[in-house]
């Protein structure tokens, strides 16, 4: 009995001990943060791609709460609802958000621009850009080694290995930007993206003139601007020998896919 | 036009691969290999080829079945670890035992980390150790040689040592005086002890053949011995026979100078070596077991990462810390 | 015999050009001149096209201090300005000139009868680095460096001495082994004006000792020169480092991150002590080099004084035409030369050497696990640790590189060259100093 009861006490004095130094341990070094911040991270999605400005998602809703205003400050991959519910919880009205994906602004395929010369070493972009026009001699084409693929931090870009251009995964793509800033060429753009209309854009980011573009690439634009005469919406414009696409103003009708003598303009449907 | 190759620089590679630093170390140990055969007889073939046999096939079941990976048996890596193994153990050993041996160390102590270039431990010295420790006795129990040698030692079956358990065992016995016909049968390999240990100067000749190939530097086995020899001598021992007996030179050339599981930096060789030299005396002098280098290489693998993280080459042109 | 003291590696020199003979070769029709061909800002053009211009005649001024203008090498009409393809494809701009036919020939290189006289020795320092700046001397050793930029001496700082670079230890380059025993003398005349320039009295010629005529018609020249010194250096690469050289020849490191003159020495190299001389006694700018032209397979393999401008297709047709197992032709030496992907790119300053690798020797090594083996480590000059920053770099932990002194490596590649796994050890590194510049 009495073995029993001091192991009682024993156990029973450790056990108030330690609690009396976690309490005061707790109390002493307590960090106050604002409750709201919590409550917001969870409505974010988490990834930590930076795509806000912000280091993470907890820099962010940081950002949230110390906000005077949430104009600017906006998590990109979020829908307007969740934004609208984070307004809610600091008391600011929330800016309209519009969705955006990742474009891939190439499509010179093997076919379309056969390799002229074979490249030996870990393939990477920033390398081969760093030493090289690549293995075609479009200067602002993709190079094929992925580096947005290893950018993307929701695994929505892969290689087509047919082609050797990265293909984005409209299902998956939030347009955080990521491989935006991975790619040195510039390939990678973000653009519009709603279910309501197709998504047209210029696969191609070639700044040669007309004939040299037309040297490297069989699908190159040339900037003829045939696209900027025909588009009913003004969407197009022709900047430095390219053509490009305000995927803002740009509804989707298709009518620049079918006049581009070049063949270097897409369309992509969401139904399709 | 032609299709020219692009790559970054350099455009011209030294030669050396892989295969042929691995090759080379294989070369290295046919002296030894001979001096075991010639000793032990053919039972030390058969067991170096059951060694050799289960670490190849070991290393090709896992590439093949497990990882999905091109076969590497070509590099000669996993031959090494069996013909070490195989000089690790005692001629008389059941060939079952090797085989155990064998998948042990290159299934456990190279495999499970990854495989070649991964491993932590020498993956020999992990199947040395495996069977030491699961099989004491078949471990310890070594044939008699006919030689020159004395007939007592030489003949008696020791139960309760391990690798030269002969002579280091007369010498902790306090038979620490060698006189001419020891030290010579030491050198050509009539001695008792593991099939690999025993002949001292076909190791010496290893060593010579690695460093003129440029293999390994002369770090790690130098600064070994001279730890080890100079413990020996701080013991009361005498520092030749600790030398030459058992399994220190073996170990020193080429179980320490593993590539994967030694350090970096020169610098860190050599302390990587100091301390195997120091922990295998303690073990002779001080542990329960007589032999020491196994443990002590092995120990001091694990504080490679260690070493690596805190000794680094003097970068050019970075100051010296002054005043 | 002098040497530095740690790393290294001892390629095959593979000189099969050291007795081969300068030979002159005419600029083509058609002379492109890049307006980036140093390090720096590029050059601004002052010809309009259609404008006559004669040989020497600058087309395009410095771009800034650190710049250097850009001289004609021909006499001829200017064509056009337009961005044509540099040897790795890049668009690049570039003055065309269409050459008169009588002026495509190289100037002859100075003879016995160009001597330095002795009032250019009594040239004001100023004057001698304003002719320099003028004729648009850059580093011919391949970094293009302007040398006048290196000349100014910054404030608080004091050059004891110059070093001039003769070791070219990349294998297979002859250039400066033949320049310096063709032009011994005027390269040691081109070294006394350095020294007047940044009034120093004393200067060290670093000669590895694989060109032992080299050796000996530079001492030769300087018997009469006090305070030059002709040393022999051991045959190890990259002896001609910078940082190693100053080593080697004084034993003084340069700091990390520090220039060469922070411990009082300003490098260059032979052949921009050649047109040192070339453009302060003969008043010559810069328009042309002397390239080699080697390769196991080419049929004629030579050293050639050149114009700038000149194809890099007719350089190796002068050697005698692309091989047919042609795997890779480099721009410089195999060691630190970039692959070039187009042959219809002009030579420029910085071009000191074409080489053709046979298809045989141009496919890399099979790549194999790391097994740690230190030869990297044992190799690099510069006492890095290669295997942790390439790892480091892979795994895009470029701030772990930096922290183990990333940026301080030289791009030599003995890691990659001893590297038994033929593992791409400098491409990692030089993938993470790229994205470390990214982020600055």
């Amino acid at each position: 009995m009495n073995i029993i009861l001091t192991t009682i006490i024993v156990l029973g004095m450790t056990g108030i001990v330690a609690a009396v130094v976690l309490w005061f341990v707790a109390k002493r070094f307590h960090v106050y943060e604002n409750p709201r911040i919590a409550e917001i991270e969870e409505l974010l999605p988490g990834a930590n791609c930076g795509s806000c400005g912000y280091s993470g998602c907890h820099a962010f809703a940081v950002a949230c709460v110390e906000a005077t205003s949430l104009d600017g400050i906006e998590c990109p991959i979020t829908s307007n609802a969740t934004m609208h519910e984070i307004g809610e919880i600091v008391g600011l009205a929330a800016a309209e958000n519009t969705a955006r994906v990742a474009i891939v602004k190439c499509n010179g395929t093997c076919e379309n621009r056969p390799p002229l010369n074979r490249w030996q070493g870990p393939r990477s972009c920033a390398l081969e850009a760093s030493l090289y026009v690549g293995q075609s001699d479009c200067a602002n084409g993709c190079l094929g080694c992925g580096d947005c693929v290893a950018a993307c931090p929701f695994d929505a870009i892969a290689m087509n290995q047919e082609s050797g251009l990265p293909l984005v995964d409209y299902g998956k793509c939030v347009g955080c930007g990521r491989c935006v800033a991975a790619c040195p060429r510039g390939v990678m753009d973000l653009a519009v993206f709603d279910a309501s209309k197709p998504l047209v854009h210029v696969a191609c980011n070639n700044h040669d003139r007309g004939p040299a573009a037309m040297k490297v690439c069989k699908v190159s634009c040339i900037g003829c601007g045939k696209c900027v005469k025909v588009c009913p919406a003004g969407a197009v414009a022709v900047k430095e020998f390219l053509a490009g696409i305000d995927s803002e103003k740009c509804t989707g009708c298709g009518t620049c896919v079918e006049a581009c003598p070049r063949n270097s303009i897409t369309s992509y449907n969401k139904e399709s | 036009m032609k299709e020219l190759t692009i790559s970054l620089s350099p455009h011209v590679h030294s030669g050396r691969t892989l295969d042929r630093c691995m090759w080379n170390v294989v070369i290295a140990l046919i002296p030894t290999f001979a001096v075991a055969v010639w000793t032990f007889g053919a039972p030390a073939l058969w067991v170096v080829l059951t060694s050799v046999a289960a670490c190849l096939a070991t290393e090709y079941a896992i590439e093949r079945w497990l990882f999905h990976r091109p076969c590497t048996l070509t590099n000669g890596s996993a031959l090494i670890t069996g013909l070490l193994l195989g000089f690790n153990l005692p001629s008389i050993l059941p060939l079952w035992m090797v085989i155990i041996g064998g998948v042990v160390a290159v299934g456990i102590g190279k495999m499970s980390f990854g495989g070649l270039g991964q491993n932590i431990w020498n993956p020999a010295l992990v199947g040395r150790v495996f069977l030491l420790l699961s099989f004491p006795a078949a471990m310890t129990t070594w044939p008699a040689v006919q030689s020159g040698m004395d007939a007592a030692t030489g003949a008696t079956v020791q139960a309760d040592a391990s690798t030269g358990a002969t002579l280091l065992a007369q010498l902790n016995a306090g038979h620490d005086s060698m006189d001419g016909a020891h030290l010579m049968d030491m050198l050509v390999g009539h001695m008792n002890g593991s099939l690999g240990e025993v002949g001292s100067i076909a190791i010496l000749l290893g060593l010579v053949y690695l460093l003129c190939t440029r293999t390994i530097t002369w770090h790690i086995p130098v600064s070994v011995l001279a730890s080890a020899a100079f413990f020996s001598w701080a013991f009361g021992g005498n520092p030749l026979l600790d030398l030459l007996a058992g399994g220190l030179l073996l170990g020193a050339v080429f179980m320490a100078t593993d590539y994967v599981t030694s350090p970096m930096t020169h610098a860190g060789q050599i302390l990587f070596g100091i301390c195997i030299g120091a922990i295998t005396m303690v073990i002779r002098r001080f542990g329960s077991y007589p032999e020491g280098v196994s443990f002590a290489i092995l120990l001091m693998n694990s504080f490679v990462p260690l070493i690596n993280r805190y000794m680094h080459p003097h970068v050019l042109g970075e100051r010296r810390k002054k005043k | 015999m002098k040497t530095f003291r740690r790393g290294g590696v001892h390629p095959d020199p593979s000189k099969i050009t050291a007795d081969v003979p300068i030979a002159p070769l005419a600029a083509s029709a058609k002379v492109e001149l890049p307006l980036s061909q140093c390090i720096g800002a590029p050059s601004v053009p002052v010809v309009k096209p259609g404008d006559a211009v004669v040989a020497g005649q600058m087309v395009a001024k410095a771009g800034g201090f650190v710049g250097a203008p850009v001289h004609s090498p021909v006499s001829g009409t200017v064509k056009k300005i337009e961005k044509t393809r540099s040897p790795q494809g890049l668009w690049q701009e570039t003055v065309i000139i269409e050459a008169d036919p009588e002026s495509v020939n190289p100037q002859p290189l100075a003879g016995r009868a160009d001597e330095l006289k002795p009032e250019d020795l009594k040239l004001e320092p100023s004057e001698i680095v304003k002719r320099i700046s003028e004729a648009g001397i850059v580093g011919l050793g391949g970094a293009t460096f302007p040398t006048h930029v290196k000349l100014s001496i910054p404030d608080g700082k004091k050059a004891e001495m110059i070093i001039i670079n003769g070791a070219e230890c990349e294998p297979y380059l002859t250039c400066d082994d033949r320049l310096m025993r063709t032009c011994a003398a005027q390269i040691i005349s081109g070294t006394k004006l350095l020294m007047r320039a940044v009034g120093v009295d004393r200067a060290i010629v670093g000669i590895e000792e694989n060109k032992p005529e080299a050796i000996e018609a530079m001492r030769f020249a300087a018997t009469v020169s006090p305070g030059i010194e002709v040393v022999e250096l051991k045959k190890r690469y990259p002896q001609g480092g910078e940082k190693q050289l100053i080593e080697a020849l004084t034993g003084r490191e340069v700091p990390m991150g520090g220039l060469p003159v922070d411990v009082g020495c300003v490098v260059d190299n032979v052949a921009t002590a050649y047109a040192v001389f070339d453009a302060v006694c003969r008043r010559r700018p810069l328009t042309q080099r002397v390239v080699t032209v080697t390769g196991p397979s080419l049929t004629n393999p030579g050293n050639f004084l050149v114009p700038f401008g000149t194809p890099i297709s007719r350089l190796i047709e002068a050697a005698g035409g692309l091989p047919d197992d042609t795997g890779k032709v480099i721009a410089g030496g195999p060691m630190m030369g970039r692959a070039v992907s187009n042959l219809d790119a002009p030579t420029t300053k910085g071009l000191g050497g074409i080489l053709v690798l046979p298809e045989s020797m141009s496919r890399r090594p099979a790549v194999q696990p790391c097994i740690r083996c230190a030869k990297c480590v044992e190799a690099c000059p510069m006492g890095l640790e290669p295997y942790l920053l390439a790892s480091l770099s892979r795994l895009g932990r470029y701030e772990d590189a930096a922290r183990r002194t990333i940026m301080g490596c030289i791009e030599c590649g003995c890691c990659s060259y001893s590297c038994p796994s033929g593992r791409p050890i400098l491409d990692f590194i030089k993938l993470g100093k790229l994205n470390l510049r990214k982020k600055k």
